[in-house]
C-alpha cells in the first residue's frame, strides 16, 4: 500500500476546548434512553476528545445519580479517557494473533520510536499511544489502529514511514 | 456496456488499502473512458487475497488478488477490465477457488457476493425468506425449529440455543422481554461476528426479529464491542433501511407484530463480552459480572426475561427457518450439529473464513486450508478458541472439531478462532501474557480472578528466572486450580487453560529464560 496515502483523520479536537453546555447538551439528548451513561459518555468523548472531570457533576445531576456511579463507569472501560489525547490516538494491538506475526517486536519498536510507553502521549503532542487487545484483523497482523483507521501487516519499517508523515516536528528518537 | 467492479469494503480489505485500489480503478477507468459501476461488495473470508478485486464476465465473477494500488495501472494494462488471465494475479472465477469450494456455506453463503447495506441483494439471495416463514408460524413453531435444529450457542459456551429461547418464551406475557445480540468479539483470532456485522448485517437483523417474534420481545440490543466502528456503521444504516422496508418495526412482514433493535457500543472491557457483564454495561452500569442464578434467559436487562445469543447463534438462524431444521442438523456430528465457521488466523498463510461442518480436523484446516505458516517455518502451537483456551501441541491436530473431543482435552473450541504459532515461539511468555491478560481485563468482583492473576504473572516470571523452579511450579498449579474452581465467570475460571497447556505440553519453554524483546 501506499503508506504515504496514510494520513488518518485528526477527529481529536484541541484540549480545554469545552464548557458545561456541550455536556448539558449530550446528557439531554439521550438521557430518556435506557441504560443511557455509555452512549451519553461516548457523545462526551465524541465532541471533546475526552470525559472531562467537570462533566461528571453535571452529569451525575442530570441522570440523578451520584458523582460516584458516573466516575466509576468511567473509570471501568478502557475506552473512556478523562484527559486530552495527543493529535493522533495510536492503538497498537497486543493479541495472540498479532504476537504470532511479530507483533511483540512491533509493539517495542513503537514505544521506542516514539519514546513514550502506553497511555503516554508524546512531548510534541502527536501521538497518544494505547494497546488494544485485538481489531478482528487477525488474518493480516500486526495490526494498529491511527485514530479510527486500521491498518495492517505493519512492519517496523512502515510503522517508520507512517510515523514520519504524520510528525510535523521532528520526532526525538532514542 | 457497464463494466461492474467488486473492491470489498470490510476492515481487512481496508487495512490493506482496498479504499486506494478502488480509487486507483476508478481513475483508469475515467482515463480509458469507460463505463464503470463499482460495487463495495463484502469480502468472502480469503485474507491472504485482500485486496481482491472482482470483474463480472459472462463467466462469472473474475478475481485478482492480492491487489495493491500501485498494482492497478498495470492490472488495467493486462485487461482486468475484460477479466483477462493474462496477470500473475488472475485467479479465474473466484466462485470455483477451491477454498471456497471446499467449504460448507450456510451461514456465510453470502459474504463478499452482496453489497452488504443493500437490502435488494440481501432479498435476491435469499434474505428474509427465513423470516417470511417464521412470521407464518406461533412462537412456540419457531422455538421448536430452532431446537430441532440442535443449534449451540456459538459464543463459546456451547448451550443449546432453542432452550433458552423456550425459557424465555415460557415467562408470563404480559411484561418487557428483549433480545440481546453479543457482538462483543473481544477473542484474539477471531473476526467472524464482524464479518456478518460488516458484510451481511441483515442476517443479523433477521435473525434477532425472528428470535423476537418467537419469545415475544419488542426490543433488542446489539452490543458491539468500540474497536468495531465499522460494524456499527453497517449496522445503522442496515436497520434504517430495514424499518424502512417493513421488516423492522410496528408490523413486522405485515404480521402485526413489533420488534425494534438498536446498537449500542461497548467501550473496550474484555469482560463484557460476558453475558451478565454485557447487560451491566447495557443499562449504563460498571461491567461487573453477575452471579448466576438467576439466569439471564429470567431475569435479563433491566431484570426482565431476555434471550442473550451471540453474533453467530443468531445468524444462523434465518438458514434454519428458511430451509427447515433438518437441512441444519444435517450437518456435523454427535451433538455437534450444523455449521462451525472457523476463523483461522496468526502465524498462517492463507487465513481466513472457513465454514465447515462439526467434525473436521483441525490439521485438515491448517495444512488444506492454511497451507502452512506466513513465515514458512514449522508450526509449534494452536490455540483455539481465544486467550482464555488452550495451546494444543501438533499430538492433538488430528482432533475432530467437534465440542465434546475438544473438551476431552482439557482444550475447547469456544468462538472458532484458531490461532496459529511457528517454532519461534516462546509458550513460557505466553503462558505469561494469558494471566496478564486476565489482569489487565478482570471485572474486579471476585477474588480469584482479580488478585489470581497478578500473582500468576508473578510466580510464572519466578520460574522462567530460575527461582525456586520446583516450588514455584506447585504454587502455579495451585493458583490454577484456585482460579478454576473458584472464579465467578469463565474470565478468571477458564485463563488457566492457557498456563495448564503450556505447563503440560511446553514445560521446556517454561523453565527457560525469557528472550529479550529486539525492537
Amino acid at each position: 500500500m501506499h503508506m504515504s496515502e496514510r494520513t488518518g483523520h485528526k477527529t481529536v479536537p484541541l484540549a480545554d476546548d469545552w464548557n458545561p453546555d456541550m455536556v448539558r447538551q449530550d446528557v439531554a439528548a439521550l438521557q430518556h434512553e435506557p441504560g443511557a451513561v455509555l452512549p451519553i459518555l461516548h457523545a462526551i468523548q465524541n465532541r471533546i476528545g475526552y470525559v472531562p472531570d467537570g462533566a461528571v457533576p453535571i452529569i451525575a445531576e442530570m441522570l440523578q445519580q451520584t458523582r460516584a456511579d458516573i466516575h466509576g463507569v468511567i473509570s471501568f472501560y478502557h475506552h473512556f479517557r478523562t484527559r486530552p489525547a495527543g493529535s493522533n490516538i495510536l492503538e497498537v494491538c497486543r493479541a495472540e494473533a498479532c504476537q504470532a506475526r511479530g507483533g511483540r517486536t512491533l509493539e517495542h519498536h513503537v514505544q521506542e520510536k516514539l519514546g513514550v510507553g502506553y497511555h503516554q502521549t508524546t512531548a510534541d503532542n502527536e501521538f497518544t499511544l494505547e494497546p488494544v487487545y485485538c481489531l478482528g484483523n487477525c488474518a493480516c497482523g500486526p495490526s494498529i489502529r491511527l485514530n479510527d483507521e486500521i491498518i495492517g501487516r505493519v512492519t517496523p519499517q512502515s510503522f517508520d514511514e507512517l510515523a514520519d508523515k504524520l510528525t510535523t516536528s521532528v520526532l526525538k528518537l532514542k | 456496456m457497464t463494466i461492474t467492479i467488486y473492491v470489498p469494503c470490510d476492515t481487512t480489505a481496508l487495512s490493506l488499502g482496498a479504499d486506494q485500489v478502488a480509487k486507483e480503478l476508478l481513475y483508469a477507468a475515467a482515463a480509458q473512458h469507460l463505463d464503470i459501476n463499482l460495487v463495495r461488495n463484502g469480502s468472502r473470508g480469503l485474507f491472504w487475497l485482500e485486496p481482491l478485486v472482482e470483474v463480472r464476465t459472462p463467466y462469472g465473477r473474475v478475481a485478482y488478488g492480492p491487489v495493491k494500488p500501485e498494482h492497478v495501472e498495470e492490472l488495467v494494462a493486462a485487461g482486468l477490465f475484460e477479466g483477462s488471465p493474462d496477470h500473475s494475479l488472475y485467479l479465474g472465477d473466484i466462485a470455483q477457488h477451491p477454498y471456497l469450494q471446499q467449504q460448507q456455506r450456510l451461514t456465510f453463503a453470502r459474504i463478499g457476493i452482496t453489497d452488504p447495506v443493500c437490502i435488494e441483494d440481501y432479498i435476491a439471495h435469499g434474505g428474509f425468506a427465513g423470516l417470511k416463514k417464521a412470521a407464518a408460524l406461533t412462537p412456540q413453531g419457531i422455538v421448536d425449529e430452532v431446537k430441532a435444529s440442535g443449534l449451540r450457542g456459538r459464543g463459546g459456551a456451547a448451550f443449546p440455543a432453542g432452550i433458552k429461547w423456550q425459557t424465555v418464551l415460557d415467562e408470563p406475557h404480559n411484561q418487557q422481554k428483549y433480545v440481546v445480540c453479543n457482538a462483543d468479539e473481544g477473542d484474539s483470532g477471531t473476526f467472524a461476528d464482524r464479518l456478518v456485522m460488516e458484510c451481511d448485517p441483515y442476517m443479523l437483523i433477521e435473525g434477532m426479529t425472528i428470535a423476537g417474534l418467537a419469545v415475544g420481545a419488542t426490543l433488542g440490543f446489539i452490543y458491539v464491542r468500540s474497536e468495531y466502528l465499522l460494524s456499527k456503521r453497517m449496522l445503522d444504516e442496515a436497520i434504517h433501511r430495514a424499518e424502512a422496508q417493513g421488516y423492522l418495526g410496528d408490523n413486522v412482514c405485515g404480521n402485526g407484530r413489533t420488534f425494534r433493535l438498536e446498537v449500542r457500543l461497548g467501550a473496550g472491557a474484555y469482560i463484557c463480552g460476558e453475558e451478565t457483564s454485557l447487560l451491566e454495561s447495557l443499562e449504563g452500569k460498571r461491567g461487573l459480572v453477575r452471579s448466576k442464578p438467576p439466569l439471564p434467559a429470567i431475569k435479563g436487562l433491566f431484570g426482565q426475561p431476555t434471550v442473550v445469543n451471540n453474533v453467530l447463534s443468531l445468524a444462523a438462524v434465518p438458514y434454519i427457518l428458511a430451509h427447515g431444521s433438518k437441512a441444519y442438523a444435517d450437518y456435523g456430528m454427535g451433538r455437534s450439529l450444523g455449521t462451525l465457521p472457523i476463523q483461522l488466523a496468526g502465524n498462517i498463510k492463507q487465513g481466513g473464513l472457513i465454514e465447515l461442518a462439526f467434525g473436521v480436523t483441525l490439521r485438515k484446516v491448517l495444512e488444506d486450508f492454511g497451507d502452512g505458516t506466513f513465515t514458512g517455518r514449522p508450526m509449534k502451537a494452536v490455540q483455539v478458541g481465544g486467550p482464555l483456551m488452550a495451546y494444543m501441541p501438533e499430538s492433538q491436530w488430528d482432533t475432530p472439531m467437534d465440542y465434546e473431543a475438544f473438551a476431552k482435552l482439557g482444550a475447547g473450541i469456544g468462538h472458532g478462532g484458531v490461532v496459529v504459532f511457528d517454532d519461534t515461539v516462546d509458550m513460557g511468555e505466553q503462558a505469561s501474557f494469558a494471566m496478564e491478560f486476565c489482569a489487565v481485563e478482570s471485572c474486579g468482583k471476585c477474588t480469584p480472578c482479580r488478585i489470581g492473576s497478578v500473582r500468576g504473572v508473578e510466580v510464572i516470571g519466578r520460574i522462567r528466572a530460575g527461582e525456586n523452579r520446583d516450588s514455584n511450579l506447585e504454587l502455579l498449579e495451585d493458583l490454577c486450580e484456585t482460579m478454576v474452581d473458584g472464579s465467578l465467570c469463565a474470565m478468571g475460571g477458564m485463563t488457566p487453560f492457557p498456563v495448564q497447556s503450556v505447563m503440560k505440553h511446553f514445560p521446556e519453554d517454561l523453565m527457560a529464560s525469557p528472550h529479550p524483546v529486539e525492537a
